[in-house]
């Protein structure tokens, strides 16, 4: 459980004379289900490109998934997985033709990538869907076959940028299912949401606000420590900056 | 109470009518009260809105709003509405002000002469009035097309999504603004996908696969909800669902938050000790256990779970 999966020092990002990521320092382990939390523009998209190998920082040091982030960003893109509410999948594929399309860009052999797909639609009961195309599918399922192609190439780390936005709540609470499992087989979360319940399913948490991360830590601690019933006071509480 | 919006066995089909969006639905929304449409992404939320907006005609149904005809009125309706749609739709290289400007004088009036219902949230745009729309942040973008939309002074306004992916702290504050107008003698029609945000309406829809479920005010829902709401909390939530899994098939259990919902429906004879007990056998430590009132999404989760 301790492995260290993501290290930044100090990692910062200017754009001009604005800071959109301000020293971040963070340690986020194996098998973590970490919560990314913020108010809009408080840095965690930039953040995040940054964990992603796709912009690089102005200062400061990272290592993800045992890569460092200036010298070997195209490793680190093979060992993370990426789902993002706006764009995941091609909508003009069927689920396994995605499975194939992304598994080939990933680099797995394509025997690998058959039996792979043959035992994820069975294992997620996806039989019925599987040869249809995206765009007919409601967009619980979108999402759920979306995680599983981030998953694809066992990464081992996947970040989620708002997976549940806007699904309806049985499926939202079967998409957190479906990432405990993954944790439990030892992969890392890294996780934005909007939905302050789904806060508390996370292992650790950070709250974001011009920047700079505020808090850090348990749901259950920060909860005791601020002595808030709720992540939705604890959120208002510290990204709300009248209060502060 | 005055009928303000009267909708009448209203179905939307496409795609050669293989898609139902919307099945057959029939309500009122009376003047001066916020009703919330809430359902998740696909119920049909939007289509109704841009059906009762003029901006699509139902495949069956008839819609009146302020007594004219969605079909036949379409023009006068669209002089006394306001309508805030999901994606932002002004025009990117235009201004602030200039924006603003343009809606004012496609209703022949001014900023000026309506300003005063538009002040508050004006504020916080006056320092960007000269920046290019396409260039404000998520939260600003939606101010202005908040702006937009009350420059007429309509006697409704819709809001569809407005706070769908805004952060709780901003979303906070979007709900203060809508309160707030509804005081200047405006009917408001929102949609959210956040059930927290139901008990801000009046009366709410709840809509799902284009069927509206129920139709009542948020206190009403909860308090018809029969079936007893059980939170629980150990140290390990998901070992604790697992394990709950294996009770009894007539409960039902889901996270919530920090804790696990377990619902017991009201002529089952299981009780608090039984789950208590069943626990303890199973050694799972409980931290908290207690019989809690509903939320509008126990609701929305019953019954959805009861198809």
């Amino acid at each position: 459980m301790d492995d260290i999966v993501i290290k930044t020092e100090n990692l910062t990002k200017r754009f001009g004379d604005f800071i959109a990521t301000n020293n971040l320092t963070i340690e986020v382990y194996r098998g973590e289900i970490f919560g990314f939390l913020g108010a809009n523009g408080a840095g965690k998209t930039t953040a995040i490109r940054m964990l992603i190998g796709l912009l690089r920082p102005s200062s400061g040091k990272a290592t993800v998934a045992g890569c460092d982030i200036y010298k070997e960003p195209e490793k680190i893109k093979k060992n993370i997985g990426y789902m993002s509410q706006k764009f995941s999948l091609y909508e003009d594929l069927t689920v396994l033709e995605n499975l194939r399309f992304f598994g080939g860009i990933y680099g797995l052999k394509s025997s690998t990538i058959k039996d792979k797909s043959a035992d994820l639609v069975e294992k997620l009961g996806m039989e019925s869907i599987s040869r249809k195309l995206i765009k007919e599918l409601p967009i619980g399922w979108r999402q759920k076959v979306a995680f599983t192609v981030a998953l694809f190439h066992n990464p081992k780390i996947v970040f989620l940028d708002e997976p549940t936005g806007g699904v309806d709540p049985i499926v939202r609470r079967q998409f957190w299912d479906m990432i405990y499992d993954a944790a439990e087989n030892g992969t890392t979360i890294f996780v934005t949401t909007h939905y302050m319940d789904e806060a508390e399913y996370c292992n650790r948490i950070s709250i974001m606000d011009e920047g700079i991360i505020k808090t850090l830590g348990k749901p259950s601690e920060l909860k005791k420590n601020f002595n808030v019933d709720s992540m939705s006071d604890l959120f208002y509480l510290i990204a709300r900056k009248k209060i502060l | 109470m005055n009928e303000v919006i009267i909708i009448e066995n209203v179905s939307m089909k496409f795609n050669k009518g293989k898609v139902n969006a919307l099945n057959d639905i029939s309500f009122n929304i009376s003047s001066n009260e916020i009703f919330g449409l809430i359902g998740p992404d696909g119920a049909g939320k939007t289509t109704l809105f841009r059906i009762m907006t003029t901006l699509i005609l139902p495949s069956n149904g008839e819609v009146k709003i302020l007594g004219l005809n969605t079909t036949k009125d379409y023009k006068q309706i669209r002089q006394v509405i306001g309508y805030v749609p999901g994606k932002f739709s002004l025009y990117h290289d235009l201004t602030v002000f200039e924006n603003l400007n343009f809606f004012a004088s496609i209703y022949k009036t001014s900023i000026e002469e309506n300003y005063d219902l538009i002040k508050d949230i004006f504020v916080h745009l006056e320092p960007f009035k000269d920046r290019k729309a396409g260039k404000l942040s998520g939260g600003m973008k939606q101010k202005l097309a908040l702006c937009c939309a009350l420059i007429n002074k309509p006697k409704i306004l819709f809001l569809d999504e407005p706070t769908t992916g805004i952060d709780p702290v901003s979303r906070i504050e979007f709900w203060e603004t809508i309160i707030k107008l509804k005081k200047s003698d405006i009917t408001i029609v929102v949609s959210t996908p956040y059930m927290d945000e139901a008990k801000l309406c009046n009366r709410i829809a709840l809509i799902f696969n284009g069927v509206i479920l129920n139709i009542s005010r948020p206190e009403a829902l909860i308090s018809n909800f029969k079936d007893k709401v059980i939170k629980i909390k150990s140290d390990s939530n998901s070992k604790l669902k697992k394990v709950l899994s294996d009770f009894d098939k007539s409960i039902n259990s889901y996270y919530y938050g920090d804790s696990i919902h377990l619902v017991i429906s009201e002529d089952s004879n299981i009780t608090q000790e039984d789950i208590f007990t069943f626990l303890n056998q199973k050694d799972i430590i409980i931290n908290e256990i207690s019989l809690i009132t509903p939320t509008i999404e126990d609701c929305f989760i019953k019954y959805l779970t009861n198809g």
